[in-house]
């Protein structure tokens, strides 16, 4: 029987001709990564593994991203236990507040994670990188300590469902469109332990931003990882950025899928998840009238620079509305100076946004922009769970960065062609 | 024999600690807001030898590790499931934190049902009802890692042995 993408990445890293799902194997890792969150529960637990060296300095990647600029004292201290650590095991890819970016914009940016890599993180939306047809999936503090002990993780290999894309999106509908689309329609567990994998024609209208939110919120429709067909976009991307050589793995014709999915990409639209679950979509068109206090655009989903620009398409001689605070963060620092050197910077302040750092902050209710009970956010992040950005009983709507800043232009909960 | 607290659907992990207090990783301090966001009383309320019981998803989201440790250090004796998310599971079995998944009794236990558990067995003991249930047995390979004492000393087995 035939292999998913997956599937054959795993096998190779574990040595095997083949594998199947529901097979436990252990394979080797191209790269460790953990932040200031989980990274500092992770080191705790290399001593007690025994472990004094980790298992490759240039493959453990340790990114404070999550409370930094330092938020309070306790974060101060966790972010510092991150940084020893780095210095003491002299990793070359431990990333300061300055170079710091959103971990998952910045080592695909950075060319540190290729096609055919696989890849753990102490971090669920670890997934993203399958967007560059590399196996990642996120995991817990001390299943990564095991990996930076060893250079190995144990998996189950998982069954896969097929999504077969085709046709071009309308104009302003995004990657972030589609994947809230596809969760609306199987289900925050509808790919629970599974690969989502996408292929087909329409990738060729799909850029790879839109790739990488895709791969990022495979994880909210709890799919052990998300995963795209390599194409000329992702060839394209990697030239010039790949620190070392991609490998190109293609489902056999002959590998077997739980489900398949054929999306016209055609017929998507403007997708809203409403609070509590990024499941609860309706198209812009259903939306009704939402009076809105926040928006926040970026993050490790929207944070790329074709998010920042079509924000500031949008903001572009436009004033956010006057009961509205719009925060936009983009996820890399490269990515923050394209704003400034685009004119993208200028927009955003002339329409009365605030431009952050690169951070995590809001979108896990950690800082720099929490809600007060009773408000109603925008937001390009990944979750709207109950308290997500602040108080329990505020409500966050998950959308594009078209979306997201057209909303802040109208006060309520809009697409741009409302403008 | 303990309590049973009683959720339902996607029982997520910013509900189980919210991430305004994952400026620590102390499991004590973290058990001081155990579930604060599903269910404000609940700190205040578990005892040692409680149980959780939940329907499908449970866990889902973040991969915080101090979401099983905020349960393991607030007392709870196991989770108890219809399903499961993915790295919730990894991680409980990682930390020492005993979950059982069971559709049966998800369904049947009701909040407050006095429970209790046989690990050897799966089988899950309803007193209040007079009902037992059978939970799915774990995977060999996952017994095999819990036997060796769980990830921490496997690893130290492996690298002791290279």
């Amino acid at each position: 029987m035939g292999m998913t993408m997956t599937q054959k990445i795993l096998a190779d890293h574990a040595g095997l001709d083949s594998v199947k799902a529901g097979q436990f194997i252990e394979a080797k890792l191209d790269a460790v990564l953990a932040n200031d969150i989980t990274g500092p529960v992770a080191i705790k637990n290399l001593p007690e593994m025994g472990a004094d060296k980790v298992f490759d300095k240039d493959r453990v990647f340790l990114v404070p991203d999550h409370f930094t600029p330092n938020k309070d004292i306790k974060a101060a201290e966790q972010c510092k236990v991150v940084r020893e650590f780095a210095r003491s095991q002299e990793l070359t890819n431990y990333f300061e507040v300055g170079r710091v970016g959103i971990e998952h914009a910045l080592l695909p940016e950075q060319g540190l994670v290729v096609a055919g890599d696989v890849v753990i993180g102490a971090d669920s939306h670890t997934c993203t990188y399958g967007a560059l047809g590399a196996f990642s999936t996120g995991m817990g503090s001390t299943d990564i300590a095991a990996g930076m002990a060893r250079g190995y993780s144990w998996f189950k290999v998982p069954s896969a469902i097929k999504f077969v894309l085709k046709g071009k999106p309308q104009e302003w509908v995004s990657g972030k469109d589609i994947i809230l689309h596809i969760i609306g329609m199987i289900g925050v567990e509808g790919a629970r332990y599974k690969s989502m994998e996408f292929t087909g024609d329409g990738l060729q209208h799909l850029g790879m931003d839109s790739r990488l939110t895709m791969a990022n919120m495979a994880i909210e429709a709890g799919a052990k990882n998300g995963i795209f067909e390599v194409d000329d976009i992702t060839l394209e991307y990697l030239r010039g950025r790949a620190k070392h050589e991609p490998r190109i793995f293609k489902a056999d014709d002959d590998a077997e899928y739980d489900e398949t999915y054929v999306i016209d990409l055609s017929q998507i639209k403007s997708t809203v998840a409403f609070p509590h679950l990024p499941e609860n979509t309706k198209t812009i068109d259903e939306v009704g009238d939402i009076k809105i206090d926040q928006v926040v655009i970026g993050s490790c989903t929207n944070g790329n620079i074709s998010d920042m620009e079509v924000a500031a398409s949008i903001l572009k001689d436009r004033k956010v509305a006057q009961d509205v605070r719009c925060i936009i963060f983009p996820g890399t620092q490269n990515v923050y100076m394209e704003c400034i050197k685009r004119g993208w910077a200028e927009i955003f302040i002339e329409a009365g946004a605030v431009l952050s750092t690169p951070t995590c902050g809001p979108c896990l209710g950690g800082h720099m922009g929490i809600l007060a009970a009773g408000e109603k956010a925008v937001a390009t992040t990944n979750r709207n769970f109950v308290g997500r950005m602040g108080h329990v009983e505020s409500e966050i709507y998950l959308a594009s960065p078209a979306v997201a800043a057209a909303s802040a232009v109208a006060g309520k909960v809009a697409g741009p062609k409302e403008l | 024999m303990g309590y049973a607290y009683k959720y339902g659907d996607n029982v997520d992990t910013d509900v189980i600690i919210p991430a305004r207090y994952l400026n620590t990783s102390e499991p004590s301090e973290l058990a001081k807001h155990c579930m604060e966001d599903i269910d404000a009383q609940f700190a205040g309320k578990v005892i040692e030898g409680d149980f959780i019981v939940a329907d499908k998803n449970f866990g889902c989201g973040s991969s915080r590790e101090h979401a099983p440790i905020a349960i393991k250090a607030s007392g709870v004796k196991c989770v108890i499931a219809a399903s499961f998310a993915r790295i919730f599971f990894r991680n409980c079995i990682n930390i020492g934190l005993p979950i059982m998944e069971c559709q049966e009794a998800a369904e049947k236990i009701s909040a407050g049902d006095d429970i209790d558990v046989d690990f050897a067995t799966g089988v899950i003991k309803n007193n209040t009802k007079g009902e037992t249930y059978q939970s799915e047995p774990l995977p060999e390979f996952l017994r095999n890692l819990i036997a060796q004492e769980g990830l921490i000393n496997y690893t130290k087995s492996k690298l002791a042995g290279r």
